[in-house]
């Protein structure tokens, strides 16, 4: 399932992996022509690495935590509180906050394809795309998210949300106890990425230090 | 279509196994991947839609083995040849043969920046009112075309509520196949976890859908 397999497998009489063959191929054939340009390329990864990652996901989780009026708006109109912050476009144009609470918790899974808010949360991990949780989310969430180390108390109801439009999913987690104090870089410091998606919690001041 | 893509309650993947401190990439050609299958999708040449069908319809064996930027890269082939930007005989020699098809834009590193803070918004919008409204009891369509459909299999024929009515969106089952846009409301319809997977469902689970209108049926 994971492209080692494909590097460990094969064996060809050049040094490369079938897959980086096929797609040195493809570059070579669209750059012939004139139809990409390699460094478009590098600066579409070069943002991704560097500039829309999980952060963004952190600081719009943190500023709703910190500020009741932001997240009455997030919870709104997710898609407008998210942009004032800056993080828009790609994955991102229609945006849903879903808020965890003491009676439920949300996850979010793409069960069709790779559906995942990359404005907020950057690219998705390889196991939201891979069949093992595209599979099991919908079903038997509860045993996904042991696998995460998260085991909710018996009675924490679950939602699960299957990004099957346009729309797309950002989960706030509970604020943890302990993060009173905590200015919002602090705070967002709390917030994981797999808290944002539903598998994980916020992590708690003393887990973090 | 019932593609190998459509994978809610499957069983026999095994376990999820996240990777502790994952990179963003597993290896140089992901970047690439990455990179040709956005600088492409910005050719105009097909919507996403489209691009999602294309996934879909890799044969179940592969799809199955192939890791996610390899479905991309597969059906990026298809879409490119497809659209006559690329040949099979370019493919297969790894170089450029002919000219092909003149794409509406080429996305150069300076239009980068802006193409991604833009994205493709899908919102349209459509003269009609919405059919239901929140708190309304529906039934999602038993169907099961071999198009693309956004419908997932596991949520066909079943009895749940709508949520919230979350505007009108371009109607993909049309989109992928060059039919127009032809946008509909599209409604977060819950379902109870019984509702979808009987006897011996998560208790306390629900599951929802954002459904196209034409997805559902009164009850």
């Amino acid at each position: 399932m994971h492209m080692h397999d494909h590097d460990d497998d094969h064996h060809h009489d050049n040094h490369f992996s079938p897959m980086e063959a096929r797609v040195r191929a493809l570059e070579t054939i669209l750059t012939e022509k004139g139809l990409i340009d390699p460094e478009a390329i590098d600066v579409i990864v070069e943002t991704y690495e560097t500039k829309i990652g999980p952060r963004n996901g952190a600081r719009v989780v943190a500023k709703a935590w910190a500020e009741p009026d932001f997240a009455a708006w997030l919870k709104q109109d997710a898609t407008a509180a998210i942009a004032s912050l800056g993080y828009t476009g790609r994955q991102g144009e229609h945006m849903r906050a879903v808020f965890n609470d003491g009676e439920t918790h949300n996850l979010v899974v793409c069960t069709l394809c790779s559906c995942y808010p990359w404005s907020v949360l950057g690219l998705p991990p390889v196991w939201y795309k891979a069949p093992a949780y595209r599979a099991r989310a919908v079903m038997d969430p509860r045993g996904v998210l042991e696998e995460f180390g998260v085991t909710l108390p018996a009675d924490r109801k679950i939602r699960v949300w299957d990004s099957t439009a346009e729309l797309r999913y950002l989960v706030v987690p509970e604020r943890p106890a302990g993060s009173e104090g905590l200015d919002q870089e602090a705070l967002a410091d709390l917030v994981t990425r797999d808290a944002m998606i539903g598998t994980g919690l916020a992590l708690s001041p003393e887990a973090r230090a | 279509m019932n593609g190998p893509h459509d994978l809610g309650g499957l069983h026999g993947f095994g376990p999820v196994a996240p990777e502790v401190n994952e990179p963003y990439f597993h290896a140089e050609w992901e970047k690439r991947a990455l990179g040709v299958t956005l600088s492409c999708g910005a050719f105009g040449a097909w919507t996403i839609d489209e691009s999602r069908h294309a996934r879909e319809n890799i044969p179940p064996a592969t799809y199955l083995a192939a890791s996610y930027y390899e479905i991309w890269i597969r059906a990026l082939e298809t879409l490119l040849q497809r659209h006559g930007f690329v040949s099979g005989a370019e493919l297969a020699e790894g170089r450029m043969l002919e000219k092909g098809a003149t794409p509406k834009r080429v996305l150069t590193a300076q239009m980068v920046p802006a193409v991604l803070a833009r994205g493709g918004p899908c919102d349209r919008p459509v003269d009609t009112a919405p059919r239901f409204a929140a708190g309304a009891r529906v039934r999602t369509r038993n169907v099961n075309p071999a198009t693309h459909t956004r419908l997932p299999r596991y949520a066909r024929g079943k009895v749940g509520v709508v949520e919230t009515v979350q505007g009108s969106f371009v109607f993909p089952d049309d989109s992928a196949h060059g039919r127009g846009e032809n946008p509909q409301w599209v409604y977060t319809v819950v379902f109870d976890g019984a509702e979808i997977w009987g006897e011996g469902a998560a208790p306390g689970l629900t599951v929802s859908i954002d459904a196209w209108e034409s997805y559902l049926e009164p009850v």
